[in-house]
């Protein structure tokens, strides 16, 4: 393993946004911005997968990765038919 | 090795840089939609050339040793990119509907297009209850769709 490898520098940055993106999700001021930041996170958690998947030689993480990204899609549209019926406060 | 070298740095760079520039755009815009529309196309376009350097990057390694893994592991990586082509601006219509629905509407727009069609729905209502106040109107709107 060669943690030199430009993929593992990229998984690096991709946490750091991570935490960004989740600096938005404690901070904001309503639900559906919530939402958008878990999104977020899911998109960038699919994307470090991929490359973690490429830097190691791994074909499992990579059939995670496809997993993950469909539950996630699964988990915003429950989240977002919940909110329809929510009267903003 | 030097050219693959080069192409899978310069993708790697897009893809860094733009979803940089989705973070970023989901704390500096004031409002749930704006803040979806920058952090879900950044992030989208970023992660589809994370895996377009990963497909480059397996797939010249194939070329190179001739082993079944590193083509499984481009393959995989299409089936990937394909699940997130689908699923990521579906999620983003349903949480900017979810959101319009709840009654957000954008914090510096002067005119929401979207709002006339609930005023649509109240007309319609409301010339329900006109035709339910005469009755002879009714009856002369029943005997005109008899005869079509």
């Amino acid at each position: 393993m060669n943690f030199s490898n430009p993929l593992f520098i990229a998984v690096v940055v991709f946490a750091i946004y991570i935490l960004i993106s989740a600096l938005r999700l404690f901070l904001g001021p309503t639900a559906p911005d919530r939402t958008v930041a878990l999104d977020t996170i899911n998109t960038l958690v699919v994307a470090s997968m991929v490359a973690l998947g490429a830097a190691m030689w791994e074909v499992l993480f990579i059939d995670i990765a496809i997993v993950y990204a469909i539950l996630s899609f699964v988990t915003t549209l429950f989240i977002a038919k919940y909110l329809e019926g929510v009267e903003a406060s | 090795m030097n050219i693959v070298l080069i192409i899978i740095s310069i993708l790697l760079a897009i893809s860094l840089v733009f979803n940089g520039l989705g973070t970023i755009g989901l704390h500096r815009f004031p409002d749930v939609y704006t803040r979806l529309h920058a952090a879900t196309k950044c992030t989208t376009f970023g992660t589809i050339f994370l895996t377009f350097t990963v497909i480059v990057y397996s797939g010249t390694r194939y070329y190179w040793t001739g082993q079944s893994k590193f083509l499984m592991l481009a393959l995989h990586t299409i089936v990937a990119l394909i699940a997130l082509l689908l699923t990521n601006p579906t999620g983003a219509h349903a949480i900017a509907r979810a959101a319009h629905k709840m009654g957000y509407g954008p914090k510096q727009a002067v005119r929401d297009d979207l709002e006339g069609e609930d005023l649509k729905e109240k007309e319609e209502k409301e010339e329900e209850k006109e035709k339910k106040d005469k009755p002879v109107m009714m009856k002369k709107a029943s005997k005109a769709e008899g005869a079509k």
